[in-house]
């Protein structure tokens, strides 16, 4: 469903992103991990068309969307869930969702406010309150579903548990996997492994800006020596 | 009690138009982050179209109100299709380029008007229905005034329910705060902003078409009202429309009775106010403080270089030429080229805070106006001779730089480009309407040179000892430890804070130095030229000083020096012409589209640095 080739990709003179090749299939949750600074991040914004590439193509469903704009990538069914959040901090609960809002689209899951309250019941309980007067845990659910509202079948979901607490992530991971059974594609970026472990089917290494390990999830939690390469602290 | 709430009255009236101009301007700025000076061309716009819409449909059946509103729509129309041609290409620019662009605009504008329009003040008729004015307290307050006190508040109800309940609304506000995220959530940014921007020339617009009944209709309305936007919003607070209201109103009154006393007393109220605002709410009294800005993805700006080899050849062999030159041209090339040092070095100066400060202020000539000025006074009043003056009026220009940029250093971007654009402006009406002492309009004459230094040919030499010696100090400067805190403070003022400099004070300091080097340029301008007009301080000339530097390039150190003596031939050259402002106008916009670096960063881009000199950071 989602074809990255060979992509490159530079802040000015420094080479970010080095031939990063990856697939996700229909359904699949696949985890890019690495560490900070590994080229996560900029994996992601330069799919979503918000850094340039330098070379090298993204395919999405069978269509060409490297060198689109961001708004165009977002319209053919691919949402983006920021690192840093980037809740719109002025603007209610309700109004974070309603910028996200989209026409529903065929083949992808279809949401309403209501069914994404049931999905994120905290939320409902602060539909007008405003962004900036959530707690972390609260603004990361926001921007799952405020991204959820543009009917996505994909989704990049970028280090989703930074910064929570963990009984918030174990709650943020039961989320994500109630998101895969309603048939979305999820690409997953972490740094915490045991998070990705919960939810992903297979896994790519990142380091460096280079695809260092490509396997199934079960293999990664096997291989002593590519975890303490490429993961550990 | 009657003839002081009727007064009342008329300052809420004139309130409305201002608010109207200034809540256009901030939307647009919210959203796309560029700062409009061709706003209050918008307005001058609605105010000529709303005239001929008027005159020609008196009576038909659209009326007063329908004139006035069809301008305003056309006005918005014309923003957008400025926005779609223009303004798309650079909204990846600088924000000074963005501001210079647009002042392009403003010149282009200004002749299209004159040309369509012509030169005399047009005096609208009144509202039909609304021509009489009724008694209130004993006083007569105008129908009109009464209409306008009703619309300000009536827009400000429009925009909030725009806003808070529709979509767009929505979209809008999210886009203020990051428009990237708005965009990777589907929405097509560019659509947006070219909406935003017709909703903001029409604000515009309207402002201008309301103001037909109430003043006469002038080529000058342009770029008094931006100032005044300017003041507005940075007392509001940029990007709150209830703040562009509370603001307006306060300056409307403000005006309403400060003329009671006297008519100076009004700037010198608005001084103080906007330095109180700052000093307590330096965001605006609705304002709130900008988030820090996300670190610039792209290449950082490469680093002064230190002149060396061949460029210190080419410095040396230019100089060389100056100097012979007295024995080959005559005096008019003469008289050129002291123009061209003057220029150089007010180019400098702007360049010094600017390049290396990252100050860009956009009221630079008010210091070379003071210098100017105080130089013309001290021979006026005080029968001075020149030697003196040349020491103490660059000095004055230097103390109200210090007075002007203690408040300018404590805002940062467009700003203190605003603030320091207000100021000269204050200073310019100060200038302009203290006959007694300026001569206003008619300016200071017979303000001449010492003996010794009459001869052209002396004066000329003087020129390049004084001039010359400025920008070779300047420099000195920009490459002593001072200089560095400076341009460390321009790239990351939070680490510069960490490490224990008081950047703040640096800054203050640098707008002040540079303040003193405009005003050196000042001095000898005025005892060249023999006389000094309020020209020397108004906002073009601040624009002149920017469109030096970045024709010449900000990151370069010869930049203002390349600039200055391309623009000052080329403005001898066009002005020449009729509707040399139009040409001028798209030649600068020409150079922001097509040359981002100027002139100069333009040719060292073409050249092997070894040439040019070492990199600093080797």
């Amino acid at each position: 469903m989602l074809d990255v080739a060979d992509l490159h990709s530079h802040y000015g003179r420094a080479h970010i992103l080095a031939d990063v090749t990856l697939h996700v299939g229909r359904g699949e949750v696949v985890a890019l991990l690495g560490r900070n600074g590994a080229g996560k991040s900029t994996t992601f914004k330069t799919i979503m068309g918000l850094v340039k590439p330098t070379s090298g193509s993204v395919m999405f469903n069978g269509e060409t969307i490297s060198g689109a704009g961001s708004h165009t990538i977002c319209q053919k069914g691919l949402g983006y869930v920021p690192e840093d959040r980037r809740i719109f901090t002025d603007l209610t609960v309700m109004e974070n969702l309603e910028v996200g809002r989209q026409p529903e689209r065929e083949g992808a899951p279809a949401w309403t406010v209501e069914k994404l309250f049931s999905v994120f019941p905290n939320l409902a309980e602060m539909r007008n309150r405003p962004g900036g007067r959530m707690s972390g845990g609260e603004q990361q659910m926001l921007t799952i579903a405020r991204t959820l509202m543009g009917h996505p079948s994909a989704i990049l979901l970028d280090e989703p548990s930074e910064g929570l607490a963990p009984v918030i992530v174990e709650q943020m991971a039961q989320t994500i996997g109630a998101l895969k059974s309603e048939g979305l594609t999820v690409l997953l970026s972490e740094q915490n492994l045991h998070f990705a472990t919960l939810l992903a089917d297979r896994a790519y290494i990142i380091e460096k800006g280079r695809i260092r390990y490509e396997g199934t999830m079960a293999d990664l939690a096997a291989d002593e020596e590519v975890r303490a390469a490429y993961l550990t602290v | 009690m009657g003839f002081y709430f009727a007064q009342f009255l008329t300052g809420l009236a004139s309130a409305a138009s201002l608010f109207l101009v200034a809540s256009g301007l901030s939307i647009i700025f919210g959203v796309t982050r560029i700062v409009n000076f061709a706003h209050g061309s918008f307005y001058m716009l609605g105010a000529y179209l709303a005239y001929t819409l008027v005159d020609a449909w008196q009576a038909g059946p659209f009326g007063f109100w329908g004139a006035v509103i069809i301008a305003a729509v056309a006005v918005g129309f014309i923003g957008a299709a400025i926005e779609f041609l223009l303004l798309r290409r650079i909204y990846h620019a600088p924000e000074m380029f963005q501001l210079v662009a647009t002042f392009g605009v403003v010149l282009v504008i200004q002749d299209l008007t004159l040309m369509i329009w012509g030169a005399e003040d047009l005096v609208g008729p009144r509202a039909p229905g609304l021509d009489g004015a009724v008694e209130i307290f004993g006083e007569l307050v105008p129908e009109y005034d009464l209409a306008l006190i009703v619309l300000g508040p009536a827009v400000l109800g429009g925009l909030w329910l725009l806003f808070n309940r529709t979509r767009w609304g929505t979209l809008v506000r999210a886009a203020t705060q990051d428009r990237e995220m708005v965009g990777a959530l589907g929405v097509n940014q560019s659509w947006l902003f070219t909406g935003v921007f017709f909703l903001g020339s029409l604000l515009a617009g309207l402002g201008g078409a309301l103001q037909v009944p109430r003043e006469a209709v002038s080529l000058l309305m342009d770029l008094n009202i931006i100032a005044e936007a300017f003041v507005v919003v940075v007392i509001g607070g940029m990007g709150s429309i209830p703040g562009a209201f509370l603001a307006a109103v306060l300056l409307g009154e403000m005006n309403a009775f400060g003329i009671l006393i006297f008519p100076q007393i009004t700037l010198v109220m608005m001084f103080l106010v906007m330095a109180v605002v700052l000093v307590v709410r330096p965001w605006g009294l609705l304002g709130k403080a900008e988030a820090a800005a996300r670190p610039p993805s792209g290449a950082a700006e490469p680093p002064l270089r230190v002149a060396g080899g061949m460029m210190r050849w080419l410095a040396m062999g230019g100089l060389a030429v100056l100097l012979l030159l007295p024995f080959l041209t005559d005096e008019f090339t003469l008289v050129l080229l002291i123009d061209i040092m003057v220029f150089a070095l007010f180019a400098a100066s702007l360049h010094f805070i600017m390049g290396a400060g990252g100050m860009v202020s956009f009221g630079h000539a008010a210091y070379f106006g003071l210098g100017a000025y105080g130089a013309a006074l001290l021979i006026k009043f005080l029968s001075m001779p020149m030697e003196l003056t040349l020491i103490l009026a660059p000095v004055i220009a230097g103390i109200g730089a210090l007075a002007f940029g203690w408040f300018c250093v404590r805002l940062s971007g467009v700003y203190l480009a605003m603030l320091s654009m207000a100021f000269a402006q204050i200073a310019w009406s100060v200038v302009f309407q203290w006959y007694e002492v300026t001569g206003g309009d008619d300016g200071l004459l017979g303000i001449w040179p010492s003996e010794w230094a009459s001869d052209k040919t002396v004066f000329y030499y003087l020129t390049i000892a004084v001039c010359g010696g400025g920008i070779w100090a300047l420099r000195r400067i920009l490459f002593a430890p001072f200089g560095y805190t400076l341009r460390a403070g321009r790239d990351s003022a939070l680490r510069v804070d960490a490490i224990g400099i008081d950047l703040r004070r640096h800054q203050w300091f640098s707008f002040a130095l540079a303040g003193m080097f405009a005003g050196i340029a000042g001095t000898i301008y005025v005892f060249s030229k023999g006389s000094v007009f309020p020209d020397e301080m108004s906002i073009p000339r601040s624009v002149d000083g920017l469109i030096m530097v970045l024709l010449g390039g900000v990151q370069t150190v010869a930049g203002p020096v390349v600039g200055a003596a391309s623009l000052t031939l080329l403005e001898d050259f066009i002005s020449r012409l009729d509707y040399w402002r139009m040409m001028l106008g798209a030649v600068v916009i020409a150079i922001v589209v097509a040359a981002p670096q100027g002139i100069a960063g333009a040719f060292l881009q073409l050249i092997p640095a070894r040439w040019t000199g070492r990199e600093e950071t080797a």
